[in-house]
């Protein structure tokens, strides 16, 4: 019953994981950047949704739909003055410049929100499922979760697969410079990758926030840089591998806690995912492509 | 060779912005509540005219510590304290004091970046550092200089290793030693359950010292669970063995941000022991938008609440809320104490602000081993020659939203 | 012997050591002015260390063409046993021997740890080797988060749960107490000390580069399969960078250790790998002098910004995006020619003048 729970709490924070490693694989296999910002978008989410719920006294839904209005609108501006410039660049420039930009927006919430933290009021109203008679708890955040990261995971498999502007996004990924030479609009799609990127960015932060409700101007860093191990586990690039990744990485996580070592939780985890690499060097579900000299 | 052409370009931009701020060091603290704490940073040590009521030279007092970066809301609680104890002192006419405050990000090497910066000012004493690893590093530099150093928060047993180094908190071990002798002498619970962040050293100070402690007194400990600052969200395999082990009490020895987390899982699994934290948990009923009902039952031992009575906490926590928007946390009132202690002594040993550093240091170290403070976080603290205070420590539980002693 | 008629290699060296050795005289003649601030003073040995990790990370990341994010993790590694030695040994030998071994131990130790990290990290490509990497650099700062080691009566004690669990006895002391890291080191690292090592460091990696050696290397970086089809033994060349760059990170992290007092793995976590990539990219990739240069100016920039009060971190964050506009940005390029065209084109004519 134990190992039960344990593993509940793991998929729970590893569907965290999953949405927002969702964002970051859509932006790396469209624009093939590493976005280090990503984390912060979802900070930046997490204080507008704080703001129109608590400080205006909103509805969840209202505070749900600004976060993401915000953010996407953050997400677009930030690529087209800090990384559309360097897209003939090197990666490693975009890479820095995109470090850059996380600095800038932690230390905007610092001097915008201030550093004490905040406590969210979760958005989640569900009662939690209490089974076996209280020894396994399920809370509305978990369930609500879960389901969310599934959803989005199946509606982006979808509108990828399925609509017009999905497949300019693919061509894209295949190879840009063939793409343009086909019509699209290879900035408009990189700019949308964005904005998606970054409106699940919003979500993840209300999620993040919701199920553990401290809030400050670093709380995006290190769930950041866990779900972009989470994505590159999955295979970077893959929608489902970034679902994938990110649950596994929760349940790692919670399962090393709790019968090795709480201390080298984390230890553990890397240690993992740089086996997963040697086994299958593209992830676990990451596309296996052939060099071409 | 392009390259480094632009590059310099983006050099001297740099630079020049950089220059640019020089000048206007002073503008970001004005709309603070102490005009006057803030020196334009290119004056000479003999400037202090101007000031009303000023006698002879304005004493020029650094501090240290973490204003951006995750660990920001500790420094900056310092930095207010302290602005609101040199304001209020300042009011009072006599000594007049200037306060610098330097930024360190958490981080040995940048503190003593910040200390050499504060020296270039002319700082003639230390408040300083607010974290305990940048804290000893410094100190290494103020023995070598002989400059007085007071630190407010520095709690790891080194950072008052040398003879010109004193505290204002409780050390680690004090306080996991104190907890540990609190909980066994009180009959709180026969079972306990630790849970602390291993990756920091305050956490893991306290926790060795209670672990030690409460084998000494017969505690069982049933669990003892670490996290670490990558993972410190989710608490529930921690609590849940705690739980499992059937903990009657859990002792939290962290800072409030994490430990509002635990109760709020705690609650979510139907775990209600007693949760026992240390002078790190207060500032939890602040927080913004908490509910408060999660820590019905809550206690914590720290030599400071902001929702204590007495005049001096109420008139303290009401110029603080005045001037920053938000409650002090002990952080706050170590710092406020930390400067009238500074004055006292200051009074005691008859130093004058055209002294210099050295000379203000061995005058100091002597006056603080007679001077007794009544302060914010304790009233009679003394100082013994080795820099710790002693005070004695409060024990706290949480009420209906408010502390009430325990 | 005329300086033109040199190899232009050689030259392109001399250049760069003559720019450590004059920055060198330059703060000496600063200092002996006294015009040196306690600022600058204080920051010289960091720099030190800092341009000694540009310039080896430059070596994984320009030369070889791999992207690391974890250089950080070798430099804990050569900190924390240089500080290990240095604690256990300065009571029985002189400081000047405590120094060399701690230095080279901690060389030694970070060499190791390249290897050992190198034989899976190398078998990987491209991003999937830089998170790797990254992984490597937390595994490293976790792993010493929980690493305790005291001394006693008995000899050494070690352990990964807490420091009660080393079970020392009354003469004990906790060498490497977990989170708390190392304190007491002696701090006898100087700006003299750091030059030298920062000239060993150039030579070292001009001399790789420039050798056959490094010729195979840098045909890895631009043509793995090429490289492969003339006979380059791929793997091995890649070890050699990987280890050495590793090795020289550890000699700067035992330098740094030994000028503060004391030491916490939570300062060599990712961050601090970023900040040693934004100084070699800002450098230019592949570019030794660039980088010495870059890691020097940074280091120092967030000093400089220190009037901005709350705002310096903010300002050190556009200064760095603006700078990345303007180096690599093709419309800045452009601009960039333009300007100095006209610049050409005005010369001549001041001349005429």
């Amino acid at each position: 019953m134990q190992f039960l729970s344990y593993l509940v709490n793991g998929i729970s924070l590893g569907s965290i994981y999953a949405v927002i490693a969702l964002g970051y694989t859509m932006v790396y296999g469209i624009a093939r950047m590493l976005n280090f910002a990503h984390g912060d978008v979802i900070m930046v989410g997490g204080y507008i949704a704080f703001t129109v719920m608590t400080t205006m006294g909103m509805p969840a839904l209202a505070g749900i739909c600004a976060a993401v209005l915000v953010c996407t609108l953050l997400g677009v501006a930030i690529e087209r003055v800090a990384y559309k410039p360097l897209r003939e660049a090197p990666s490693l420039a975009v890479l820095i410049t995109a470090i850059g930009m996380s600095y800038l927006l932690q230390n905007l919430a610092l001097l915008v929100f201030g550093s004490a933290p905040k406590s969210f009021s979760s958005v989640i109203a569900l009662q939690p499922l209490r089974l076996f008679d209280g020894a396994l708890i399920i809370t509305g955040e978990t369930l609500t979760t879960i389901l969310a990261s599934a959803a989005i995971m199946a509606g982006l498999t979808l509108f990828v697969n399925k609509t017009k502007v999905g497949h300019a996004m693919l061509a894209v990924s295949e190879d840009r410079g063939a793409a343009q030479l086909m019509g699209i609009n290879v900035n408009a799609t990189i700019s949308l990758t964005f904005a998606i990127g970054s409106a699940l960015a919003a979500v993840a932060g209300v999620l993040l926030c919701s199920a553990y409700p401290s809030l400050t101007p670093t709380t995006g860093a290190m769930p950041g840089i866990k779900a972009f191990v989470a994505a590159v586990f999955g295979g970077i690039g893959s929608i489902p591998g970034a679902m994938l990744g990110g649950v596994l990485l929760g349940v790692i996580q919670s399962l090393s806690t709790a019968y090795i070592s709480s201390q080298m939780a984390d230890a553990i985890v890397f240690g993992v995912l740089i086996i997963v690499l040697l086994v299958r060097p593209t992830g676990i579900l990451g596309k296996q492509t052939r060099e071409k000299v | 060779m392009k390259k480094f052409l632009s590059f310099m370009l983006a050099l001297c931009l740099a630079v020049s912005l950089a220059a640019c701020g020089g000048t206007g060091s002073s503008a970001p603290a004005a709309d603070s509540a102490s005009a006057g704490t803030d020196a334009p940073a290119d004056s000479t040590p003999a400037d202090g005219a101007g000031e009303p009521a000023a006698s002879g030279t304005a004493i020029r007092i650094g501090g240290i510590g973490p204003v951006t970066g995750g660990a920001a809301e500790y420094g900056l609680a310092v930095r207010g304290g302290a602005e609101i104890a040199i304001a209020e002192l300042n009011a009072r006419g006599g000594q007049q004091y200037v306060l610098q405050f330097e930024d360190d990000e958490h981080d040995p090497e940048k503190a003593v970046n910040a200390y050499n910066t504060l020296k270039d000012w002319g700082m003639q004493v230390l408040v300083g550092t607010v974290t305990s690893a940048p804290c000893v590093a410094v100190e290494a530099e103020t023995a070598a200089d002989n400059m007085f150093q007071l630190t407010p928060s520095g709690s790891a047993e080194d950072c008052i290793k040398e003879e010109n180094a004193f505290r204002m908190c409780f050390s680690d071990p004090e306080q996991g030693t104190l907890s540990a002798d609190y909980i066994a002498d009180n009959q709180l619970a026969a079972k306990v359950a630790v849970i602390y962040d291993s990756s920091d050293p305050y956490s893991s100070g306290i926790h060795d010292a209670f672990i030690a402690q409460a084998k000494a007194k017969n505690l069982e400990v049933v669990a003892d669970e670490a996290f670490t600052a990558d993972s410190n969200k989710d608490f529930n395999v921690q609590l849940g063995k705690a739980k499992s082990a059937g903990a009657e009490l859990v002792f939290i020895p962290f800072y409030y941000s994490e430990a509002a987390l635990v109760l709020q899982q705690a609650k979510a699994m139907d775990f209600a022991p007693i949760f026992f934290g240390c002078d790190g948990m207060d500032g939890l009923l602040a927080v913004e938008n908490f509910d408060t009902s999660l820590a019905e039952g809550v206690m914590l031992m720290t030599p400071f609440t902001a929702a204590a009575t007495d005049d001096m906490t109420a008139s303290f926590v009401a110029a603080y809320k005045e001037a920053y928007g938000q409650e002090p946390n002990q952080f706050a009132a170590d710092a406020y104490d930390c400067i009238y202690a500074i004055d006292a002594a200051i009074q005691k040993a008859g130093v004058t602000g055209d002294m210099d550093a050295s000379a203000i240091c061995d005058a100091l170290k002597d006056a603080f081993t007679q001077i007794t403070l009544d302060g914010l976080t304790g009233k009679g603290i003394t100082w013994d020659a080795s820099g710790a205070p002693t005070k004695s420590p409060l024990v706290f539980v949480i009420q209906n939203g408010a502390y009430e002693a325990a | 012997m005329k300086i033109r008629s040199l190899n232009p290699n050689f030259r392109r060296r001399l250049v760069t050591y003559g720019i450590v050795a004059a920055a060198f005289v330059f703060i000496q003649i600063l200092s002996g002015a006294g015009l040196l601030t306690n600022s600058l003073s204080g920051q010289l040995v960091p720099i030190c260390a800092y341009v000694i990790m540009a310039v080896s990370l430059n070596l994984t990341v320009g030369i070889l063409g791999e992207l690391s994010l974890g250089h950080a993790g070798f430099m804990s590694v050569g900190a924390f046993t240089g500080a290990f030695l240095s604690v256990c040994c300065k009571d029985v030998l002189p400081g000047w021997l405590t120094l060399t071994l701690a230095l080279l131990a901690g060389t030694a130790a970070a060499a190791l740890v390249g290897v050992l990290i190198g034989i899976p990290v190398l078998r990987l490509q491209g991003d999937y080797l830089a998170i790797v990497t990254l992984a490597f650099g937390e595994i490293i700062k976790n792993l010493l988060n929980s690493f305790y080691i005291g001394r006693d009566s008995a000899g050494f004690h070690l352990s990964f749960k807490d420091a009660l669990s080393l079970g020392l006895d009354d003469t004990g002391e906790v060498i490497i107490n977990g989170a708390q890291g190392v304190t007491g080191m002696p701090r006898s690292a100087s700006f003299t000390l750091g030059i030298v090592l920062i000239l060993v460091t150039l030579f070292v990696v001009q001399n790789l580069v420039d050798s056959r050696t490094g010729r195979a290397i840098m045909s890895i970086r631009d043509n793995r399969i090429a490289a492969e089809s003339v006979g380059i033994n791929v793997t091995r060349y890649k070890m050699i960078a990987f280890t050495v760059s590793a090795a020289l990170a550890g000699l700067a992290g035992a330098m740094y250790a030994h000028n503060f007092s004391t030491l916490v793995a939570r300062k060599f976590d990712y961050n601090t790998s970023i900040l040693v990539l934004v100084f070699i990219v800002v450098g230019g990739l592949g570019n030794i002098r660039g980088s010495v240069i870059a890691a020097a100016a940074l280091t120092v920039l967030p000093e400089l910004l220190r009037g901005f009060s709350d705002y310096r971190m903010l300002v050190y964050a556009v200064v760095l995006i603006v700078m990345m506009l303007f180096n690599q940005s093709p419309q800045f390029a452009a601009w960039r020619q333009k300007l100095a065209a006209k610049f050409r084109r005005r010369r001549p004519n001041r001349k005429e003048a």
